[in-house]
């Protein structure tokens, strides 16, 4: 955009972005309260359709998207997803706020916008909620809404906080279409990887409950308390579903890991060193190649490979948090190093 | 999904086209002989022990104990400087940790990737898999061409299955119908890429078809090829060089041994026989963001001009890169760094010229206050040492202390301390050209000396102390060329690498992601068709098996029932499909997905 000023852009986009984040606490609010209600309504829903809970034993297990028949029949199914509709409605809205913000900043650029941290958040957390809403489109995962709203908010509002920069022309060994490539894909990875994340928290909690209901129904234990998660999938729906993120997940991470071994044999004459980006990429990849073994292993498959994937998606954030050591290495390139 | 896994095998005896797997998989039933894994077992020989040894060795268990521990061994390796990725961390960190370093030493912490126990971790790794995957391939080869298995007796019994009623039209026999349509469904299921087998008899027909052995044959390509990348580093890294050598605008070097200020050759690498090429480094472009803009002072676009002189005599220009290596006869140029060179020339009091050359100053900070060091060793009354600091855009700080404000040649000035007496490089002790140790020796300018020390600028010259001689800053700029532009010379520091485990490793790694794709993504499957004549009526079963996570399974047998329908007369009545109940709940997301 020849005449206008990359300055005046970028401030145009740091209150895009800021819009955004507001808009994503709104939504994460009303994510929450979706939550919430949803134990209330399964509580007046209990009267109302004992005998569908014959067939519910690990919960509603509406994972499908379409309107169901079995679940629009009961009288509690419309109002039961109003603030889920909201919250996604709310995402939609934000994401669009994101997106120009995005944009705006690689116009301002002149080039892709994920070239340093700020940026890299910014475009990172921008796939997130866009994978996140376009899964939406085929199973409805508004449970997972509060998490993913939480999780851009946090990161997306700390790294503007933290991590912005004025924009400056790109250090040499940046001038890549590996740069491109390499981080986008990995950011691809992640927001993967969290989805999956968020399905296994689900899954051990809803494993929790199914044995909390297996034991009260033999013996006299206390049912567990009522809560949202009567509404969700069972526990086993959850794991098959997070086990097909996680394994998408991977193979983008194992082209990541690739893709920058090929960047790294330009910018630096080697294709692998074991500099800590490397190493954290690589555990990583270990991680969810455990996590898939896992699962098909006897006694390890359920509630084990579940943590696995929490790990795995510990270790992805905190890769993600020490990416600027990694850029302060490369930006130190302007000199002999030995 | 699993619930439709082999747990509901139609047969419970082993089915030849199944995947071998582990006896821990968590597809395989817990096997009766499990118990004998434990040590309830009666005395066990050594051959007995040995193979319990293996069996525990390459179980599904051991391989996932084993990539967690590889993902936790790797760790300490980020958080302690390596050796291999930054050797001057771990100097500096055994100044800074003088008690806890060579403890971390004994750890192998420093050298993590290559130490014992972390090499223990992955040797045993691949020892597991190797012994994991043999069997499987030879399993599998057989597998390849074996027949689907027999039709289970009662299709009802499996999860995802269909039951279809027709009336035979008059005049026609309902066995041949029967048949017909078994006929029609396997050449159907034949050309959407199953393997199909015939199993008529007791009164019914059907056809048993499987598909996606192509998952398994990913699965063991993705594995051997993992062996193959290891390989590959391991090998290859043998066959490596890496040299590195610091080039003036204007120097040229072969490519051989003496021609390096360092060279890393890998085992078998042979160092008499490097491709014979020279290369003259003509001049080093950089450009600088210009003050007053964001980033300014920021240097980019550096490129190394050069000339490459192969020995049959061709010449070639070409340019070195950050990110874009040049090519040259299998070696690969990298730029590793760059800086001034500034050109100095002594004489003597005779006026006998005792050095001239163009020393390269190493930058210390973004702007390029670079230092670097002169030695002369011969011609003088004393050997003279000088440390030199060159500051292309020079300021004074208010402490009065000199410093660089731009990257460019705007203002520049180089400064000498200068030292007289023993080098020590007589005796033979290799000492690096960009340090000097003035330790024995007599400071004559600059510091406490009481002299001043030399400041001089491009094309000046000045009269070294105690009447020694002279001192010249050179000027290369071109006659008539203003301001300082080209007035001192640069150097590019450049690596050359020869690389022969790359392309093996990325042609592995390659291979390994196809394979992975087709292990995780295709489906493997059963299907079967069965029609059973009752009367006047024929009743047409079809039913799926998932070998392992499927969830398009209920749609693609939906899918062969609509095709196959066209096959079969009009339906006198087509009993809902007898898809359990339960399957709704547990599966809700079949069939959205295809
Ligand atoms: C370098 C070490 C290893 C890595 C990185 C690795 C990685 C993987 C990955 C990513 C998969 C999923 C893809 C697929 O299903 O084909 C897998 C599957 C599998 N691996 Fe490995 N593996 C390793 C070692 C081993 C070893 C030592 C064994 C034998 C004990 C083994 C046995 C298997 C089996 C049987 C499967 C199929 C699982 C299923 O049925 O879904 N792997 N492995």
């Amino acid at each position: 955009m020849p005449g206008t000023d990359p300055l005046l852009l970028d401030e145009i986009s740091l209150l895009l972005v800021w819009t955004a984040v507001a808009i994503y606490v709104l939504a994460f609010i009303a994510y929450a309260i979706d939550l919430a209600r949803r134990s209330d309504l399964a509580i007046k829903a209990k009267d109302e359709v004992v005998a569908r809970e014959l067939v519910t034993a690990g919960g509603g297990g509406v994972i499908d998207a379409s309107p169901r028949p079995a679940a629009s029949g009961t009288s509690s199914a419309t109002p039961r997803y109003l603030w889920a509709r909201m919250g996604t409605a709310l995402v939609a809205l934000g994401f669009l706020f994101h997106l120009a913000g995005d944009v705006l900043r690689g116009v301002a650029a002149g080039r892709v916008p994920w070239s340093n941290m700020y940026e890299f958040a910014l475009t990172g957390t921008l796939l997130v909620v866009a994978v996140y809403l376009v899964v939406l489109t085929r199973f409805d995962l508004r449970f997972l809404g509060a998490l993913i709203t939480g999780l851009a908010v946090v990161l997306l509002g700390g790294a503007t906080l933290a991590f912005h920069v004025e924009v400056v022309p790109l250090a040499d060994p940046l001038k890549s279409v590996w740069l491109v490539i390499h981080v986008f894909v990995a950011s691809l990875a992640t927001a993967l990887f969290a989805l999956a994340f968020g399905l296994s928290v689900m899954q051990l909690l809803q494993t929790r409950r199914e044995r909390k209901l297996a034991l009260a129904a033999s013996s006299d234990a206390p049912a567990p308390r009522r809560n949202f998660l009567q509404t969700l999938p069972n526990a086993d729906a959850l794991e098959s579903l997070a086990y097909r993120f996680a394994i998408v997940g991977f193979i983008f991470w194992t082209f990541t890991l690739i893709a920058g071994s090929i960047w790294a044999n330009d910018a630096w004459g080697r294709f692998w060193g074991f500099d800590t980006k490397e190493v954290w990429t690589f555990v990583i990849w270990v991680l969810y190649a455990g996590y898939i073994h896992a699962r098909a292993t006897r006694g390890w498959r359920g509630t084990r490979s579940a943590w696995l994937s929490i790990i795995g998606f510990a270790a992805v954030l905190f890769n993600f948090t020490i990416v600027n050591v990694f850029f302060k290495g490369l930006h130190a390139y302007s000199g002999l190093t030995t | 999904m699993s619930n439709s896994r082999s747990d509901l095998s139609p047969d419970r005896k082993k089915i030849v086209t199944d995947p071998l797997r582990p006896s821990d998989h968590a597809d395989s039933a817990p096997a009766a002989d499990e118990g004998r894994d434990d040590i309830t077992s009666p005395r066990l020989g050594p051959v007995e022990w040995l193979r319990w040894g293996w069996r525990q060795l390459t179980s599904m268990r051991t391989a996932l104990v084993l990539l967690l521990l590889l993902a936790i061994a790797a760790v300490p390796g980020s958080l302690v400087p390596q050796r291999g990725a930054d050797p001057n961390g771990v100097t500096q960190y055994f100044t800074d940790n003088p008690d806890l370093a060579p403890v971390l030493d004994k750890l192998s912490l420093f050298d993590v990737y290559s130490s014992p126990w972390f090499s223990a971790i992955y040797i045993l790794l691949f020892v597991s898999l190797i012994g994991c995957v043999l069997p499987r391939t030879q399993h599998h080869w057989k597998a390849l061409r074996a027949q689907p298995p027999r039709t289970p007796a009662r299709l009802t019994r499996l999860d995802d299955h269909r039951d279809v009623t027709v009336s035979v039209p008059g005049g026609q026999d309902a066995s041949a119908v029967a048949a017909s349509a078994v006929e029609t469904a396997a050449a159907q299921l034949r050309r959407s890429g199953y393997r199909v087998a015939r199993y008529d008899g007791r009164g019914a027909f059907s056809v048993s078809a499987e598909r996606g052995y192509l998952r398994e044959t990913g699965n063991l390509v993705f594995h051997i090829a993992l062996v193959g990348v290891l390989i590959a580093v391991g090998v290859g890294g043998g066959f490596t060089y890496t040299g590195q050598r610091v080039l003036v605008e204007g120097q040229a070097f072969t490519n051989s041994l003496l021609d390096y200020s360092s060279f890393n050759p890998g085992r078998f690498v042979n160092t008499d026989t490097l491709a014979p090429y020279s290369m003259t480094l003509d001049r080093f472009d950089v450009s600088y963001v210009p003050p007053g803009q964001p980033g300014s002072g920021q240097a980019g676009d550096f490129a190394a001009n050069v000339t490459t002189l192969t020995p049959d005599g061709q010449r070639q220009d070409g340019q070195v890169r950050v990110n874009h290596p040049l090519d040259v006869q299998g070696d690969r140029v990298y730029l590793l760094g760059n800086g001034y060179a500034p050109t100095v020339t002594i004489r003597n009091a005779e006026g006998v010229e005792v050095f001239h050359d163009s020393v390269a100053f190493l930058p210390q900070d973004a702007n390029m206050t670079s230092l670097g060091v002169i030695k002369v060793a011969d011609g003088m009354p004393e050997q003279l040492g000088l440390i030199g600091f060159f500051y292309p855009t020079m300021d004074t700080l208010t402490s009065g202390a000199l410093t660089s404000t731009y990257g460019d040649l705007e203002y520049p000035v180089l400064t000498l301390r200068v030292y007289a007496g023993d080098l020590g490089i007589d005796d033979g002790t290799p000492r690096s050209v960009y340090t000097l140790d003035p330790t024995g020796m007599t400071q004559i300018a600059g510091g406490d000396s009481g002299t001043p020390a030399l400041r001089l600028m491009p094309g000046e010259t000045q009269d070294l102390p105690n009447g020694l001689g002279t001192i010249t800053f050179e000027n290369e700029a071109p006659a008539g060329t203003t301001g300082y532009a080209g007035s001192v010379k640069r150097f590019a520091s450049l690596s050359i690498h020869r690389d022969l485990a790359g392309p093996w490793v990325l042609g592995f790694a390659t291979l390994a992601t196809l394979g992975l794709l087709a292990a995780l993504f295709v489906p493997r499957r059963r299907m079967w068709v069965k029609a059973t004549p009752h009367g006047d009526t024929v009743r047409v079963e079809y039913a799926g098996l998932a070998r392992g996570e499927d969830p398009t399974l209920a749609a693609a047998l939906d899918q062969i029932v609509e095709r196959h329908r066209p096959a079969l007369p009009a339906p006198t009545d087509q009993s809902p499909p007898s898809r359990p109940a339960s399957d709704d709940q547990s599966r809700p997301d079949t069939g959205k997905v295809d």
